[in-house]
């Protein structure tokens, strides 16, 4: 088992190295200079985790870059991930009121700034409480899992984190593309959770190993931060032939020697994560990569500043169009067959109903095909026989399941809106508050 | 097109700017250049007494993005040769003989050794000479420049010694490093000076090695006091220069001034203008950008001065100073409230902290059905730039509690955004002078204050 990533933060050679640069100090002290330092601050609102954006701002001017690590971690123990992976153009800059008529701030790289300098030192901020004797699970090692964890850990509790992957940190590990964040940094935030007292038990998947009956009996309290499951099939014929966009992610992350890349690519989708395998499939080489799409650029998930990112990367797209079969000559892709489409009403998501157009069939060839359509919903709801809405996890304003003590958070939760890190992160934090109260309460 | 040249106490220039007595004009090479660049003048970095300088000469105070928004230093007069000095003194004045080149002089206190360097520069062939009753460092503790500048009797003596001699004009430097800079100006007046400069560095200490607990700039693990000059000493300067202006005694004299003291732009030269100067020295800034910022110093004046229809130098100079005034003839009656433009405010907040924290907690954050509410009043479950921006509440003055401080226009980030809105006056003019003669019990006892107050309808929030 390599659970040893092969791409380094420093490996320049790597087209997949992280893609901004980290601040210079002189960059990072005009930049900081520039922060007007609103009152109850429109960037403190819009981040989910509410950081308190331009103290952390004015300390890295004042040059007290501890200080602004700290204030950092004290709303968001994985703030270096979500310096890197925040959608920081709908969050804090977004709402930056230098964004009108200026520049915004350079808010995530300025986080980025101080937590490179906490955790290049080593530098450690929290201490546990002393121990409550309490003990809480929690299932999934991602971003929600992490962050309540370390908070619950910081109240004294006694927590353990189950997580059936190899390493902990989930798609910070495993899903985002090593140019928004390098694995080392979600590695490092894991090493530093499971110093507050976290004890992590990888490669278990809780619910078989432990059972649920173990769950529920060996521990006061539950957190199920497990993401969501396998990415849906298409149910297309030849489908076997097409590549899970994850996996995609995850073997340039972890393996890139291993990673075959085509010449002629087509990723199927036209969310984050489907941007993120064409700009793998690119920068690893690929002469051409085609977006497929059923709907068109209104009604794609992606984040718009994606969008222009991975248009400059030189992907084109195809819109209204939906892949009927893979064809495929000794074992190896030769094209996709596509049907054109046309939009309807709006369907139950509220988006336009895409509707085959007859006799439209079209050969797409290609060498290789990559799908990102989203994801399964969790499994494990079934197991706990919790109340689900459209299969995501149902719970209350205090992050509580329908079976009381066990709470949950992150994506698997999360049935309405758009899922990112930093919104589990928050789920986590909030749920540690309450999960802590709960157990204060009940003694 | 304005007409920038001027005749200060017989000295021309075609422009008012001189390089002021500094690093910058320390040799004939560097003078050549800035009479190059277009400079009107230079007064020659101080000749006088044997000197050695030390490394590390040079601090500066740097705030937000502002670079050397200060600069300190304890560089002493030239430690050039005086004979390498004066001969090129002489070779600069013949080749620019429409510029002013003025020496700064400065020697021990004896009349012999002033006489004598009166003497060689004006064989040089100078305009002028400069007097160097400033330098606060240095020459001060062998009992020259500041040390003869703080003490209007020396001041005196000295420049009477100069005058026996003299046969071009001359300027005495003032050092702001005093009670009341018009006592050694009125010395210099009565012992027939021909014109004043002001201002010379201030004493400073600009700041402490947090690494190394000593003091910065590091001598060799010492530090002291230094001459505090640029941008951040300007409001100083103008004041002095003000106090001067309004001084009976220097002002029926006649003396032209020549100001500096933080002068970066051309509007900082009108400033200095309009409170009285008639010839302007600049150091800090050019020693920040070089020579070359004489080209705009010299054009945005001259745009202004034809926006504004001054034709000359003269035109300008003084036409403010009848504004300064002392608090006592300040219209107690005078109203204004600050007023916030909603479309252009950007929502920073930062008036509404300054005025709730330190000045009169008349500022309200309103939500959109105009209900006053409190800051971070919003929903911590939600996110998001729309969220955030939607929902963020207008910040309003109310005008009636408005003491008219100024405090938030003068923190709002934005253009234009919060002005101070003369209101008509309530009660009829009256100044803090008047009052304490026509009813001097309300100035001296807060009771019959606090009577007068109500009477007058004066409400104090």
């Amino acid at each position: 088992m390599n659970i040893s990533p092969e791409v380094s933060l420093n490996d320049l050679s790597s087209g997949l190295r992280e893609l901004l640069p980290p601040l210079t100090e002189h960059e990072a002290i005009t930049e900081s200079a520039r922060c007007l330092m609103c009152y109850d601050a429109p960037c403190t609102h819009a981040c989910p985790t509410h950081i308190d954006i331009p103290k952390f701002i004015k300390k890295i001017h004042t040059g007290n870059l501890r200080g602004s690590a700290r204030a950092i971690l004290e709303s968001n123990l994985l703030g270096a991930t979500c310096a890197r992976v925040c959608p920081v153009q709908e969050l804090c800059e977004g709402a930056c009121v230098l964004g009108s008529e200026h520049k915004p701030i350079a808010i995530g790289r300025l986080q980025r700034h101080a937590m490179d300098h906490a955790y290049s030192r080593k530098l450690e901020f929290f201490r546990s409480a002393p121990s409550t004797g309490k003990t809480i699970a929690i299932v999934g090692a991602g971003p929600a899992g992490l962050s309540c964890a370390g908070e619950l850990a910081k109240l004294g509790h006694s927590v353990t984190l189950f997580e059936k992957r190899d390493l902990a940190g989930g798609l910070s590990t495993y899903g985002i593309i090593s140019l928004r964040e390098p694995v080392e940094v979600a590695l490092i935030e894991v090493a530093m959770i499971q110093k507050l007292g976290v004890r992590l038990e990888t490669g278990k998947d809780a619910g078989t190993n432990p059972t649920v009956a173990e769950l529920t009996h060996d521990f006061d309290s539950l957190f199920l931060s497990v993401g969501l499951g396998n990415t849906p099939q298409l149910g297309i014929p030849g489908e076997e032939y097409i590549l899970d966009g994850l996996q995609y992610i995850e073997g340039s992350k972890l393996h890139p020697s291993r990673l075959r890349v085509g010449s002629n690519v087509i990723v199927i989708g036209a969310g984050n994560t489907a941007i993120d395998c064409a700009t793998i499939a690119r920068r690893m080489g690929a002469e051409r990569v085609t977006m497929i799409y059923r709907r068109t650029e209104n009604e794609m998930t992606a984040y718009p500043h994606e969008y222009d990112f991975v248009k400059r990367e030189g992907v084109a797209f195809w819109f209204l169009a939906q892949p009927i079969k893979v064809h495929h000559k000794n074992g190896k892709v030769t094209a996709l067959e596509c049907v054109r489409i046309e939009l309807g009403d709006p369907d139950a998501t509220g988006r336009p109903a895409p509707h085959p157009v007859p006799d439209s069939n079209m050969l797409l060839p290609a060498d290789q095909i990559v799908k990102a359509i989203g994801q399964h919903r969790p499994s494990i709801a079934l197991l706990l026989n919790l109340r689900t809405e459209k299969d995501f996890i149902n719970v209350n304003d205090n992050f509580e399941t329908s079976s009381p003590g066990i709470f949950a958070g992150g994506d698997c939760i999360r049935a309405r809106g758009s899922a990112s890190t930093v919104m589990a992160v928050q789920d986590g934090k909030l749920a540690a508050r309450a999960i802590h109260q709960r157990l204060v309460n009940h003694g | 097109m304005a007409d920038l040249s001027i005749n200060f106490a017989g000295i021309r220039s075609p422009n008012p700017f001189w390089l002021a007595s500094a690093p910058p004009t320390n040799s004939g090479a560097q003078i050549h250049r800035a009479f190059e660049a277009g400079w009107g003048g230079a007064v020659w970095k101080t000749i006088g007494a044997p000197v050695l300088n030390v490394s590390n000469r040079y601090g500066a105070w740097h705030f937000g993005n502002q670079k050397m928004l200060a600069i300190n230093n304890v560089e002493l007069i030239s430690d050039r040769p005086i004979e390498t000095n004066l001969r090129e003194i002489k070779e600069v004045k013949r080749a620019w003989p429409d510029r002013a080149v003025i020496v700064s002089a400065m020697v021990e206190s004896k009349p012999q050794a002033w006489h004598d360097i009166i003497k060689r520069i004006q064989d040089s062939g100078a305009d002028g000479i400069e007097l160097n009753y400033g330098c606060p460092h240095g020459m001060s503790e062998r009992g020259m420049g500041a040390a003869v500048g703080q003490v209007p009797e020396y001041c005196e003596q000295i420049t009477r010694w100069v005058m026996d001699v003299a046969k071009i004009p001359v300027i005495v430097k003032l050092t702001p490093n005093i009670s009341d800079i018009v006592m050694p100006a009125r010395a210099a007046v009565a012992a027939g000076a021909n014109a004043l400069s002001l201002i010379n560095t201030l004493n400073s200490i600009i700041g402490v090695d947090l690494d190394t607990l000593e003091i910065t700039p590091n001598i060799g693990g010492r530090g002291g006091h230094g001459g505090y000059a640029g941008p951040a000493v300007k409001p100083i300067a103008l004041n002095m220069l003000a106090a001067l202006g309004r001084d009976s005694m220097i002002r029926d004299s006649g003396l032209p001034i020549s100001a500096m003291g933080g002068i970066s732009t051309w509007r900082d030269a009108a400033e200095f203008l309009l409170l009285g100067a008639r010839s302007l020295q600049v150091c800090t800034a050019v020693m920040h950008y070089g020579f070359r910022i004489i080209e705009d110093l010299c054009d945005g004046l001259s745009n202004w001065m034809d926006e504004k229809g001054f034709a000359t130098i003269p035109d300008v100079v003084a036409r403010s100073l009848h504004h300064v005034s002392d608090f006592k003839d300040f219209d107690l009656s005078f109203r204004a409230v600050a007023r916030i433009d909603q479309n252009k405010c950007i929502r920073c907040d930062l008036c509404y902290v300054a005025c709730n924290d330190t000045a009169h907690q008349c500022i309200d954050l309103l939500d959109k059905d105009g209900k006053v509410i409190p800051p971070t009043a919003y929903d911590h479950r939600s996110n998001g730039k729309t969220a955030a921006v939607s929902t963020r509440p207008s910040v309003v003055v109310r005008e009636l509690d408005c003491v008219g401080c100024r405090l938030c226009y003068n923190v709002c980030p934005v253009e234009n955004c919060i002005q101070m809105v003369e209101l008509p006056p309530a009660k009829p003019s009256i100044t803090w002078d008047q009052l304490s003669k026509q009813q001097p019990a309300v100035t001296e006892d807060w009771q019959q204050m606090e009577h007068y107050r109500h009477k007058m309808g004066i409400r104090i929030h």
